[in-house]
């Protein structure tokens, strides 16, 4: 059997708008298992970036449970979130988030610096295909290679589990494909766990399994018994 | 943007109040003055001279453009004051029989005139009346012309004469040890055998007299009568030092103000840059709405001024406030009836004008460029900044570098004139900060020099008239006195080319150990046979050098007018004098063995003793002891030292902190983002803190050398500009000053650091994943 990463109970996360209270999450259930490729499938504001956010511990829940590997994240102090994303969480988001004055190797080192037993920058790169814009700024990348720049900055400390959100959101559907080999190729060849937020139905053919979101809660989850490539994705 | 205004609205409180302050003061002074001597009668002319018969008088009121005219009877005296231990000197003035002096009319504070009919009634000036806290009906004693004598004071007095009171050839003023009397003409008459006769004259010219020929006449027509020679108003001591004072403040108030506005100006173009980048968007609406591009001018041109009206505001009411600071300063050396504070209108016009005109030239560029924008082109996203390998590794330090550095070090360097700004502004915070410390160490130079380097003896004595040398075999041979030496002093008119200076001629003994004259590098210049030594500042005053050949006129006794070659010129930062070696003053004014008093080294158990003596001694008219002309000193200097301290300080934190603060918030807005960004992939609150705060830090230090060097350059130029009579300022910082001035910048810097990090600590990182830069 394959190891749960996560484990989500009852997840709850209202928020405080002014006067009127948004209800993001409203009691979310689910596990993920090691090597497990996910689509987190819904409309905007359906609640999974919130999801997304708390269990990379960029947020706290109002109410409820998530654990990493047992290690309860909703008790955990400010300290203690921040070495969990510094060594076991690696994200990808929908504007890239490089840091502009680096370059994409820099950009990649920035992680690997920080990070114990990490992949040289020069190899995450490589697995992105983009061996040749090693020394290139984020002005000189395009968006797709801005992508996978992060795909291989979020890669290159070995995170045990990689949480993108809408990496494709701001691409092409061709760049956006591309993006998406990157982090199929990543899932296969590192075993890494992969949970890929999108709204783009598509998207959820290359998943083992997809989690449709609504309102807040699970609607529906269901395994994708043949799982597409990313290169036969289309919209 | 509440922190950044605040800052920036600081800084350009600071600038303007120093600037009202500088000049208010200056104005203030200047019209107190005027009023004083217009209302007053203050004299355009003075001399002294030895005795002349009254009978002179219609003589010299008929000279040429001569108005009014008075003459006095004046002379010196020791007074006994009860309960003082010390040697204090009084100069007596008679007050006319019909008791109405018609020239230098007195303000008396407290009290009435002297009775011209009494002999015992005095009127005595503030600031000796404060120093000893004398009041009316108190009584002292005076040795007139060698009779103990009880005076009662009758009223307490200022004097246009005697604004500022320096006893002659004293370093600086002495409340304490030096007074002025106003008596009775028939009293003072009768005790210096004086009746029918004066030894002083003041008077006023007709509007439009040729003042030369004034000054020569009436030394013509005196010079058979002991005339010292006559001398105008701008030589007259008071009147002098006060205008040197009003130029001091001149040049401060050019200064200090400027570097705030230029600070101003440059904070006010980064946050105005940084506010229009953000509101691209905003600008873009407006114009789509049918907003022109002066409309958008018109609006971030209001906010500018807004920002700084703030400041003005702030300015003037602290400018105000310290003028009126500054003014009692003033008026504890410099005694006017009342401080009347004048703040001209086209001052606050200029200083509006100044800071508004600065800060607008500061943010045109960004102001032009929000305005000419077409909407379209603003509604865009700003183009990816462009960055390149920082300079710094393409050195080879490169791959040395974390990443973190690495970020830092491209973003000095993609904005080089901002950061290079930055530095600037940091480094006149550090330079403003070195000027105030350096005052104090100019002054506690100039007390080495002249008291431990220069003058050796702890007591000077002075002798009511020339004695013979004997005089000195005595002294040694008193108990307590364990060394002594003669000198004699001459009052001397110098004159070199069309230039002549009126002062004393010291002459010393020619092996002398205790009274030493320094070369420019303080080292001892041997006293030549013959010859003269000229302190620096009057050799550059005169224009001559070693080797020319000076006209010294002696201004008692023979009278003798010689030709003597200067033989060096000897560096002393306090008073304006020539040296020579007794033995040749003697001859060249053929006296004999001649000294006016003695330098003596004394025991400190018997000195107490030794005083007594003096006073008591009818020869003996003055007594000096350097600890106590050393405290005096800087009893005189603390004040004004003091609150020069604090307002340099406040300038220099209130810029260190504004520009600081400023690039700090600029940086934290410029790059939340890529913070935030780091913060998500696992950097710490301090990893991210290295960054920003480092940029800043780094910024910081390679401000602070930079502060010493313009802060050198600064004291430089105001050890030139500040030189008076009085005084010479030396250029000297010691390394305290410099230690502080980087621990001010540093600590502003630092408190900069903990506002920007706390902001820091609560970034939202969720907020900034959903956002396209």
């Amino acid at each position: 059997m394959k190891e749960n990463f996560f484990q989500v109970r009852d997840l709850t996360k209202i928020y405080k708008m002014g006067e009127v209270e948004v209800h993001a999450l409203r009691g979310v259930n689910l596990e993920l298992y090691a090597g497990e490729l996910v689509v987190l499938l819904g409309p905007s504001g359906s609640g999974k970036s919130t999801l997304l956010n708390i269990m990379g511990g960029l947020d706290t829940a109002t109410h409820g449970f998530v654990s990493y590997r047992g290690k309860d994240l909703t008790k955990a102090t400010e300290k203690e979130l921040t070495e969990y994303r510094r060594f076991n969480v690696g994200f990808v988001f929908q504007f890239y988030n490089l840091i502009s004055s680096l370059t994409a190797r820099e950009n990649v080192a920035v992680v690997t610096e920080i990070a114990v037993n990490p992949m040289h920058p020069e190899d995450a790169l490589a697995l992105v295909e983009l061996t040749c814009r090693l020394d290139h700024f984020p002005s000189q990348l395009s968006g797709g290679e801005q992508q996978r720049v992060a795909i291989a900055r979020a890669i290159s400390k070995n995170p045990a589990v990689l949480l993108c959100d809408e990496p494709t959101g701001a691409l092409d559907s061709k760049t956006g494909i591309v993006v998406l080999e990157a982090l199929e190729r990543i899932n296969h060849e590192l075993g890494t766990a992969t949970v890929i937020i999108t709204h783009n139905v598509d998207i959820a053919g290359m998943a083992d399994r997809v989690i449709h979101l609504s309102n807040g809660r699970i609607a529906e989850v269901t395994a994708n018994r043949v799982k597409k490539s990313a290169s036969e994705l289309q919209w | 943007m509440k922190g950044q205004v605040f800052a920036i609205t600081l800084v350009v409180t600071s600038g303007v109040a120093t600037f009202i302050m500088f000049i208010s003061t200056m104005d203030s002074l200047n019209f107190t003055r005027s009023k004083f001597y217009h209302d007053y009668s203050f004299a355009d002319v003075f001399v002294d001279l030895k005795r002349a018969p009254e009978s002179l008088k219609d003589k010299i009121k008929n000279i040429n453009g001569v108005d009014q005219m008075e003459t006095r009877v004046s002379a010196q005296a020791k007074l006994d004051i009860k309960g003082y231990a010390e040697s204090v000197t009084g100069k007596i003035i008679s007050i006319p029989d019909d008791g109405k002096p018609r020239l230098n009319r007195l303000y008396i504070r407290k009290g009435r005139l002297a009775d011209p009919a009494k002999d015992d009634e005095v009127v005595i000036n503030e600031t000796f009346a404060q120093a000893h806290g004398l009041n009316l009906g108190d009584q002292f004693a005076a040795v007139i012309n060698g009779k103990w004598k009880k005076l009662t004071i009758t009223g307490i007095a200022l004097s246009p004469e005697f604004i500022l009171l320096l006893k002659p050839g004293a370093l600086s003023p002495d409340f304490k040890r030096y007074g002025v009397l106003w008596m009775s003409r028939k009293a003072i008459s009768k005790a210096y055998d004086m009746e029918g006769a004066f030894n002083d004259v003041v008077l006023t010219l007709y509007p439009g007299a040729k003042l030369s020929d004034v000054l020569r006449d009436l030394d013509n027509i005196l010079e058979r009568y002991g005339g010292f020679g006559a001398y105008a108003r701008e030589d007259q001591i008071s009147h002098r030092l006060l205008s040197q004072e009003f130029k001091q403040l001149q040049t401060s108030s050019k200064t200090f103000p400027a570097i705030f506005i230029c600070v101003a100006a440059f904070l006010l173009n980064v946050v105005m840059s940084r506010t229009i980048n953000t509101q691209r968007e905003q600008i873009a609406t407006l114009k789509a709405f049918g907003y022109n591009s002066i409309d958008v001018g018109i609006h971030y041109a209001n906010l500018v001024v807004l920002i700084i009206s703030a400041g003005l505001l702030g300015g003037i009411a602290a400018g105000i406030w310290f003028a009126n600071i500054l003014g009692d300063i003033y008026m504890e050396s410099y005694r006017f009836p009342v401080f009347i504070y004048k703040l001209h209108p086209e001052v606050i016009i200029m200083a509006v004008f100044i800071s508004i005109a600065s800060a607008l030239a500061g943010t045109m560029h960004s102001l032009w460029k929000a305005a000419k924008q077409p909407p379209a082109e603003a509604m865009r996203p700003e183009a990816p900044v462009q960055y390149r390998v920082a300079l710094i590794e393409k050195i080879g330090i490169g791959r040395w570098l974390s990443q973190p550095s690495r970020i830092i070090a491209r973003n000095i360097e993609r904005k080089p004139i901002r950061t290079f700004l930055s530095i600037i502004g940091i480094a006149a915070a550090c330079a403003t900060m070195i000027s105030s410390g350096f005052f104090k160490d100019s002054v506690d130079f100039i007390v080495h020099v002249q008291f431990v380097l220069s003058q050796k003896e702890d007591m000077t004595i002075t002798f009511a008239e020339p004695t013979s040398y004997r005089a000195i075999y005595e002294l040694k041979e008193t108990q307590g006195i364990n060394n002594g030496e003669g000198f004699r002093v001459v009052p001397v008119k110098f004159k070199f080319g069309h230039r002549s200076y009126k002062t004393i001629l010291n002459g010393i003994e020619p092996d002398s150990n205790l009274h030493l004259l320094l070369d420019r590098n303080l080292k001892t210049i041997p006293l030549p046979p013959s010859g003269i030594l000229l302190t620096d500042f009057l050799g550059e005053f005169l224009g001559v050098k070693a080797g020319d050949m000076l006209t010294v006129e002696a201004l008692e006794g023979s009278k003798a007018i010689r030709q003597v070659p200067v033989a060096a010129l000897a560096k002393q930062y306090l008073g304006v004098m020539g040296y020579m070696n007794l033995n040749a003053l003697n001859r060249l004014m053929k006296e004999g063995d001649a000294i006016s008093g003695a330098y003596l080294v004394t025991d400190s158990n018997y000195r107490n003793k030794l005083f007594q003596t003096f006073i008591k001694m009818p020869r003996v008219s003055e007594t000096v002891v350097r600890d106590n002309e050393i405290s005096n000193f800087y009893d005189v200097m603390a004040k004004g030292m003091l609150f020069f301290t604090f307002i340099s300080t406040m300038m220099a934190c209130s810029i260190a902190f504004g520009v600081v603060y400023n690039s700090a918030r600029i940086s934290l807005s410029e790059r939340t983002r890529e913070l935030s960004s780091l913060r998500v992939l696992g950097y710490t609150r301090s990893e991210i803190a290295y960054i920003l705060l480092g940029e800043l830090g780094l910024i910081t230090l390679i401000a602070i050398p930079l502060g010493f060097i313009i802060g050198y350059w600064l004291c430089a130029y105001i050890a030139q500009a500040l030189g008076t009579d009085l005084y010479r300022v030396p250029m000297v910082i010691e390394l305290n000053t410099y230690a502080q001035a980087a621990s001010v910048v540093l600590v502003s810097a630092l408190i900069s650091g903990v506002i920007v990090r706390y902001k820091l600590d609560h970034l939202d990182l969720v907020e900034v994943l959903k956002t396209r830069e």
